[in-house]
């Protein structure tokens, strides 16, 4: 059994795009790095809160493409076959659900909270003192 | 074996191979990740929960602003640092994997040691930035940062913060270890004598999981 699975993976290994891919995507993902922080750091000056949404989004949409830049390529799930990916990816689309109904559930508690509960809404919109003489 | 009959294509399923054409190994250590992935997963969407019910955040740019050796509000630019730090520890990785198909006994221990490097300089960075912070009166139950617009914070964003990003630290640090097991054997040529150097291809999937949550972590905690 040993001898036929190591001759399974002797045939495969060349399926890797070998050096040359691996160049090109540690290009591509200091590229994406590179933009993804300087939208980071474009924050910094930016006050108005929909261009913030508008930033984040496309920062999100770069850490996704990053993910399967390095899934795909670094960790070769890309020249696995098919049957293998899809029992590695679809138990992961169960974070679509998750993401969805718990930022809900979080943004609802909130609304809960500041209509209901005055003193959170109140403490929460007090300026925060400095504690210089902490350490 | 049964590989080639009548029809052209590969019977994965009839018997004789792994139907995924990948080591026993190999496709546990897959599923390992993914297990991995919900607990990170479970981590950071907890954050989100936390941070969606709660009136306002700090701002991570005023917050991780600092550099060491190097005076002045440089916001981000100690965390670009760590994650190319990882990022190219990741390559060394992938390089060190292809000698090892190559059966390139001095390129893997090059590539591994290089790899080695690259952990240890990311966990330093973290230990560094972890200790400013803790100057700063930021801990576990104590966060000195008011939110972006000057109202009263909470301490969730420490505690996330530390939580999260000290799982992953430790995940590096593991991985530290793998690779220097992995160091050793190859010097030793353990994986000469065994023909192979496919456990190389294991230590490296971890490693670029360790890379792949940092992609994550970082987004969702620097620059979100």
């Amino acid at each position: 059994m040993e001898h036929v699975t190591t001759a399974a993976i002797h045939h495969d290994k060349n399926v890797g795009g070998g050096r040359k891919e691996i160049f090109r995507v540690t290009i591509i993902l200091s590229v994406l790095t590179i933009i993804e922080l300087g939208f980071g750091f474009s924050m910094y000056y930016i006050n108005n809160t929909l261009t913030i949404h508008f930033i984040k989004g496309i920062i999100v949409i770069l850490m996704l493409a990053k993910a399967f830049y390095i899934v795909a390529y670094f960790m070769h799930l890309k020249h696995e076959l098919r049957n293998m990916i899809m029992t590695i990816v679809v138990p992961l689309l169960l974070f679509v659900w998750f993401i969805i109904a718990f930022l809900t559930d979080g943004n609802s508690f909130n609304n809960l909270k500041n209509r209901y509960n005055g003193y959170y809404k109140e403490h929460m919109s007090q300026p925060m003192q400095k504690k210089e003489e902490t350490k | 074996m049964a590989t080639t009959t009548a029809t052209t294509a590969t019977k994965y399923w009839s018997g004789g191979r792994s139907p995924f054409n990948v080591e026993y190994g190999k496709l546990m250590m897959w599923y390992f990740l993914m297990s991995d992935a919900f607990t990170f997963g479970a981590f950071l969407i907890s954050y989100g929960t936390t941070r969606f019910a709660t009136n306002g955040w700090p701002n991570p740019n005023h917050v991780f602003n600092a550099f060491p050796g190097i005076q002045g509000n440089l916001p981000l630019l100690f965390l670009s640092l760590m994650t190319f730090i990882l990022i190219l520890s990741s390559v060394t990785m992938v390089l060190a994997v292809h000698e090892g198909h190559n059966m390139n006994k001095s390129g893997v221990a090059k590539y591994l040691a290089l790899t080695i490097l690259g952990g240890l300089a990311f966990l330093g960075c973290q230990a560094w930035e972890w200790t400013h912070l803790h100057h700063e009166g930021a801990w576990w139950g104590s966060n000195p940062f008011p939110n972006a617009d000057g109202s009263t914070s909470t301490t969730n964003f420490t505690n996330f913060f530390f939580t999260i990003t000290g799982f992953h630290g430790f995940h590096v640090f593991s991985g530290v270890i793998i690779n220097i097991i992995m160091l050793i054997m190859t010097l030793k040529n353990k994986f000469e004598q065994r023909g192979h150097y496919l456990i190389i291809e294991k230590a490296g999937l971890y490693w670029h999981f360790v890379d792949l949550v940092w992609v994550f972590v970082f987004t969702c905690f620097y620059l979100l």
